[in-house]
């Protein structure tokens, strides 16, 4: 004991004289006022040594891979088993072009599809609404009914590939429409694997594609998670999203927390409909943003693994060692891409990717350069897959599981993250839970404060983006995917002809049911998949839960 | 739905520059929108913020209520091209085409030529300080 206390003090003692005389000293006087801080505003010592990991047990904050609490990885072999999913989020256009996007994608080595909708989709309004004008196939791919679903899935056989589709507010519409195409290609729904975001506690939050209300969003959720946990086992019913979150300007901790406490938030409400959190808790999964601060977001993920392990066996007592593990899909960061020189965007990509292959993800979509232009283009999604495939065979970083593992300052940085990630998940406790929260606008405006307090130390120079406030040079355009308008009228004219094609007193009458079925508060899967498979319209049968449920109007604030 | 004013603290007789913040379109990425706003209002100008997914109609409908010197126009759905001519069409039609139409978001760089055409002042784009954007209404708006 004594000699342990003693080299301690050795230890410090000789810390503090490479501070003053060895670090200072060597520095100017206008280097040492500088504050090194993340890009979240952290602040980062200039050292750290095994002073700052006093009393770190290896075993109780890390374990081996695979093994409680996770830290290292969820897997025992991690990429050594089975790489990362390469799954690039593509859609535009009409269901053609996006069909056509995704067997190139598939014919180059992607290995999962990832389906982004059209804004009238993900607000649940068909293409002729009058607010989806200038909108059909913009920002993804138009679907409207069952008919759009079978060109877009058309000739991609539904029980070899997995599907993520990043669909919210209407999300078990689609989820319905799929389960749909499947069966129509002879697969039965408990055979096909895939993700729905049905995440709408962060579209309160951050990302603003909600519809109804928190409680009814709330219930519809629930009805995936209690279908899928009968109907279709492979199926992860959702993906717990902190991506949008960080976009919208949080801090790492603050996406770490929130989205944390969004999951709590899903079991607790799973827990009050009475579902066994053993059978629904394996299918969550989680969505993270990895951004520009290479170390916090290691850090950011190695936490999140860990706080999602102690809350579902301790907080939760859930026994399955499954519903312990936080698997996470991760994106590089869109609002770090810069429209000033957009080729260096391909750098800042590789690094977030790296950053997210080191923190142990499960899935990743790397950015194509050119997107603060636009949807990317094929060469610039190329490029993106390329990065991945780089990071996976050329890099040697897969050759040993969490290689930064150990690191004094790795190791630190994850455990003041876990601890301030916690301070902000009791917080939310305190006030009630996270639709409480949301209600009194507390995420939102810890999240605007963040990216207005980012947006001033841009402007000061005290962060520096290369190309934008440093470094800046003229530079040429780049070539950038263009949507015409024919694809609105060809997607038009389907529409048209679907309305007109199908059994409208059968679509009368399955709509009806589903106005009663919501009524009497019954799980709407089975209703929702009758709806579709009559080609009743996403509008439609969203028109017709607005009138039980109603519309979410936000607080307005800034 | 209803459009919330916020900031109502104008003082009559001073020479406050009164901005309205829209976001037209189905997005709701309103990040830049409320940076924007927050931006304006510690410059010193009187800010009106519509929420999201606003119409042509109410947008100018807002703006000639309000009274507005500008508006600012955010939108990330790529819908601009749509949208923007229709604003600017019907301000003219209600004789409000004085006012001072400004934009940003994700616009591709051929698009601007065009939209400055159909009568859009400026368009900023991503990386664009908060800043540019004051000095901008100061030297076209303030100045007329």
């Amino acid at each position: 004991m004594n000699g342990k206390y003693l080299k301690k003090d050795i230890m410090k003692k000789s810390l503090l004289q490479w501070k003053q005389k060895s670090y200072h000293e060597t520095l100017k006087a206008s280097s040492l006022e500088k504050k090194h801080t993340t890009i979240s505003g952290k602040k980062i010592n200039p050292l750290y040594t095994p002073l700052d990991l006093d009393d770190f047990d290896y075993s109780t904050q890390l374990g081996f891979p695979g093994e409680y609490p996770y830290t290292r990885g969820i897997h025992s072999s991690m990429y050594h088993g089975r790489p990362w999913t390469m799954r690039q989020f593509s859609g535009f256009g009409t269901a053609e072009a996006t069909n056509s996007r995704y067997r190139y994608l598939l014919s180059h080595g992607q290995t999962g599809l990832s389906v982004a909708f059209h804004l009238p989709t993900l607000m649940g309004m068909d293409s002729d609404h009058p607010l989806a004008l200038g909108e059909v196939g913009k920002c993804g791919v138009a679907i409207d009914s069952l008919a759009d679903m079978e060109i877009l899935f058309d000739r991609i056989p539904l029980d070899k590939i997995t599907t993520s589709m990043t669909i919210n507010a209407p999300a078990a519409v689609l989820w319905a429409m799929y389960i749909a195409v499947a069966e129509k290609q002879g697969v039965p729904p408990r055979k096909i694997s895939g993700t729905i975001q049905n995440d709408i506690l962060k579209e309160y939050i951050a990302q603003k594609t909600f519809i109804f209300p928190p409680n009814p969003s709330m219930k519809l959720i629930v009805d995936t998670f209690e279908y899928g946990a009968q109907e279709v086992p492979r199926w992860n019913t959702i993906s717990i999203s902190g991506y949008h979150i960080r976009e919208a300007g949080a801090t790492a901790v603050q996406e770490l927390a929130f989205t944390l406490r969004d999951g709590i938030e899903y079991v607790e409400w799973a827990l009050e409909r009475g579902l066994d959190v053993d059978v629904f808790a394996p299918r969550l999964s989680y969505f993270f943003n990895s951004h520009n601060d290479f170390f916090e977001e290691i850090a950011k993920f190695r936490a999140a693994r860990k706080i999602w392990a102690d809350v579902m066996r301790n907080r939760f007592k859930a026994n399955n060692p499954r519903s312990w593990l936080l698997r996470f899909h991760t994106q590089t960061s869109g609002v770090s891409l810069m429209a000033q020189q957009p080729y260096n965007n391909v750098v800042r990509v590789a690094l977030q990717g790296l950053a997210a292959v080191l923190g142990g993800t499960q899935s990743l979509h790397t950015n194509s350069l050119d997107e603060t232009y636009a949807l990317p283009s094929e060469d610039a999604v190329t490029i993106a897959l390329r990065t991945q495939q780089i990071i996976a065979h050329e890099s040697g970083v897969t050759n040993t599981i969490d290689p930064l593992g150990g690191s004094y300052f790795v190791e630190k940085l994850t455990l003041e993250m876990e601890e301030e990630a916690c301070e902000y998940i009791k917080r939310i406790d305190d006030m009630g839970g996270m639709v409480k929260a949301i209600e009194m606008g507390f995420p939102q405006k810890e999240i605007l404060d963040s990216a207005y307090y980012y947006q001033q130390a841009v402007e000061k120079k005290e962060k520096i983006i290369v190309g934008v406030n440093d470094f800046i040079m003229e530079q040429e355009r780049i070539p950038t995917l263009e949507i015409d308008d024919s694809t609105a009228e060809q997607h038009l004219t389907r529409l048209k002809e679907v309305r007109k094609g199908r059994n409208k007193t059968r679509v009368k009458g399955y709509l009806a049911d589903l106005k009663k079925a919501a009524e009497d508060q019954v799980n709407l899967m089975p209703l929702l998949l009758s709806c579709v498979k009559s080609y009743a319209t996403l509008g439609e049968i969203i028109d017709t839960l607005k009138i039980v449920y109603g519309e979410y109007d936000e607080p307005i604030t800034y | 739905m209803s459009r919330s004013p916020i900031d109502d603290g104008r003082t009559m007789g001073e020479n406050k520059l009164r901005v309205l913040v829209a976001k037209p379109g189905l997005d709701g990425h309103d990040r830049g929108a409320k940076v924007i706003c927050r931006a304006l209002r510690d410059a010193g100008y009187e800010v009106v913020y519509t929420g999201l997914r606003r119409t042509p109609e109410e947008i100018v409908s807002a703006a000639i209520q309000e009274d507005v010197d500008v508006i600012g126009l955010s939108i990330l759905s790529g819908a601009h091209n749509v949208l923007f001519p229709k604003i600017l069409d019907l301000l003219k039609d209600q004789d409000a085409g004085d006012i001072t139409v400004i934009a940003g978001g994700i616009i591709p760089e051929k698009d601007i030529p065009g939209l400055k055409e159909a009568g859009i002042g400026e368009i900023f784009l991503p990386g664009t300080s908060t800043k540019d954007i004051v000095e901008w209404i100061e030297a076209n708006v303030r100045n007329i």
